[in-house]
């Protein structure tokens, strides 16, 4: 095969590509392994710059005492920040906070963004109306977001707890009375649920078009053919929607996995950090940006990595997709 | 797939439209609201002021025009110029990187979409810190290019790993074909695989610009912000940094009408961007239904 490319006529090739690829011609893996590198070598030269510096740096800073306001008091610690930030129950608190913000946001945002991608899949009338509505959340800045919510829940400015007064006084019986003027952000829970609701409104839309293009890839055979032998529409999810898309959850229920964990953007305007809410993302921030503590920062920073290469292990073993794993098969 | 719905499914689906319409634009409408109440009314806790009277256009002018303008319009300029840059270097390469991955054999590939991953995964904030050193040291804090820099490990990994979903979901037989008949692997890419993946290509530039545009973190660390109430604006702050940390007028006061004008504001160039580009953007991520 490799053989016809020197007797085709290839006019639109400037000579300087056929000159290049003529060693490799002799055998086409070698010609893929050139070509393939030299596409992907300028993306990853820039990734190893901006990332495999920093991350050094960050783990060589990490076994540091360092404080940047005081730069010639800096003494090496070994793994003793380690040790500091492990043995700390701020540390332990503020990985319970991203793991909590973690499963319920994706767990709530994976019901939903299916849902909503399962409309937007079939849906005939406001089809497009629907597609441009729902993008817009995922297009709003977060601090945006963080914004509208924290004022829409604040005691001083918001409508929320007044629509929750009025919804629960329909309740009969009294059995659910929503104070009005209840301060969200006055509490562990309450300041952590409008976290969340403003991280799952905002980001939805995002799961839910991940995931409706894994819907459209579903052969509209399948569902035919399990509809004949009178599959029920949860049977019909299950055995055949759901494995035919796993690739597509993969990647949405991952990406988004890994996003909630680091939250730092909602709760940073929201409560600062307030009412134990502080996520390993803004406790890491605090110790470097905050506290200028540049060595337990790092040690946080890298520990924050840590835990996100095991959340990554735990799904890569649970779907069993091999990301590299090249045409499919 | 819509023909076959029944008349029943399709009104039952219509139906189903209204909650998620209701949920995705309550809160809009709320920050447009908010945005346009006076100072006097904006503790009223209305979702929606009936008195004419508590309407006003003070925060935009405030914003727009006043002294917060020193600050927005600036870093709107910022974000704006920074986000495409680091849009386009991104997506261009990522493209050629994707290709290779996705339809070549090589070694090592394996190792750049690792790169990809743990560029992706390894949290910003834990960038943050040596580049905030470097940057100090060889001139790049508070400037532009020192945030497009960095923007590259938002853009690149997100682009690297959607594309090269995409572009193996591209039916290949028509690659194949093309190189049956002579065309080298380079002339494959570009006259066969290219006008194939453009629309992938092309959503993955506007999920790039937004994952960019919602930076925060590289925003408050790598620019000055201390500017944030001084009456001269220079450096790269961008709107999520002046947005995070803006005072407003009084200290006293909290600023939430500005705020939610300045919101406003800064969510109009993307809601034109989903208007102008909604098809794109949804046909693009559902490209993989692209069929031989």
């Amino acid at each position: 095969m490799t053989a016809t490319v020197e007797t085709t006529p290839t006019p639109t090739v400037p000579a300087r590509h056929s000159r290049r690829k003529k060693p490799a011609l002799s055998d086409r893996a070698r010609q893929d392994r050139n070509l393939g590198w030299r596409l992907a070598a300028p993306a990853f030269v820039v990734m190893l710059i901006v990332v495999a510096y920093p991350i050094g740096y960050s783990i060589y800073l990490s076994l540091f005492n360092y404080r940047i306001t005081d730069p010639h008091g800096r003494s090496f610690l070994g793994l003793r920040n380690y040790g500091t930030i492990l043995s700390d129950t701020l540390w332990w608190h503020a990985v319970l906070v991203s793991t909590l913000v973690m499963l319920i946001t994706v767990a709530v945002e994976f019901v939903l963004g299916m849902a909503l991608a399962m409309v937007m899949n079939k849906i005939v009338i406001p089809r497009r109306t629907l597609r441009t509505i729902v993008l817009i959340p995922y297009s709003i800045i977060t601090v945006v977001s963080a914004y509208g919510w924290q004022y829409a829940f604040a005691p001083n400015t918001g409508y929320l707890s007044r629509w929750l007064h009025e919804v629960s006084s329909w309740v009969p019986f009294g059995w659910w009375n929503f104070n009005a003027d209840y301060d969200w952000f006055g509490h562990h829970w309450s300041a952590l649920i409008a976290i969340m609701v403003s991280e799952v409104w905002k980001t939805t839309p995002f799961m839910s078009l991940l995931l409706l293009a894994g819907l459209a890839q579903v052969p509209g055979e399948m569902q035919e053919a399990a509809q004949v032998d009178g599959a029920t529409f949860w049977e019909r999810l299950r055995k055949v929607t759901l494995p035919a898309m796993k690739a597509a959850i993969m990647v949405a229920v991952l990406f988004r996995a890994l996003d909630a964990f680091r939250i730092f953007d909602n709760i940073f305007i929201m409560t600062q950090g307030s009412q134990d809410t502080t996520s390993v993302g803004v406790l890491a921030y605090n110790q470097t940006i905050t506290r200028s503590q540049v060595g337990l920062g790092s040690a946080i920073s890298v520990l924050l990595f840590v835990c996100v290469i095991i959340i990554t292990t735990i799904f890569v073993k649970v779907f069993r997709t091999d990301l590299s794993r090249v045409r499919g098969d | 797939m819509a023909a076959e719905l029944s008349p029943r499914s399709k009104i039952w689906l219509g139906v189903a439209s209204v909650p998620i319409i209701l949920y995705t634009l309550l809160p809009i409408g709320w920050i447009l609201s908010l945005s346009l109440k006076s100072n006097g009314s904006i503790t009223d806790r209305a979702y929606l002021s009936m008195n004419k009277k508590a309407w006003s256009w003070d925060n935009y002018r405030y914003i727009l025009t006043g002294a917060g303008g020193k600050l927005f319009k600036p870093a709107l300029v910022n974000s704006i110029f920074i986000c495409l840059v680091a849009t386009v270097v991104g997506v261009a390469l990522s493209t050629f990187a994707a290709y290779g991955i996705a339809r070549l054999d090589f070694p090592g590939k394996r190792l750049v979409l690792n790169t990809a991953l743990l560029t992706a995964f390894f949290p910003v904030i834990s960038i943050v810190t040596p580049l905030f050193n470097l940057w100090r040291s060889i001139g790049l804090y508070n400037t532009t290019l020192g945030l497009i820099i960095p923007y590259l490990s938002l853009t690149l990994p997100i682009s690297i790993w959607t594309l090269t979903a995409f572009f193996r979901q591209i039916p290949w037989e028509m690659e194949q074909a093309a190189q049956v008949d002579g065309a080298t692997s380079w002339q494959a890419f570009r006259k066969v695989v290219f006008p194939l993946a453009a629309p992938g290509v092309f959503t993955v530039a506007i999920i790039s610009f937004f994952t960019a545009w919602n930076d925060f973190v590289y925003a408050i660390s790598l620019s000055s912000t201390t500017g944030s109430t001084a009456p001269h604006f220079t450096g790269s702050q961008t709107v999520p940094a002046v947005l995070g940390f803006f005072q407003g007028p009084s200290q006293f006061i909290p600023p939430t009408g500005y705020v939610a004008a300045a919101a406003v504001i800064v969510t109009i160039p993307v809601v034109v961007l989903v208007l102008f580009f909604q098809k794109r953007i949804v046909a693009g991520l559902t490209a993989g239904a692209v069929k031989g």
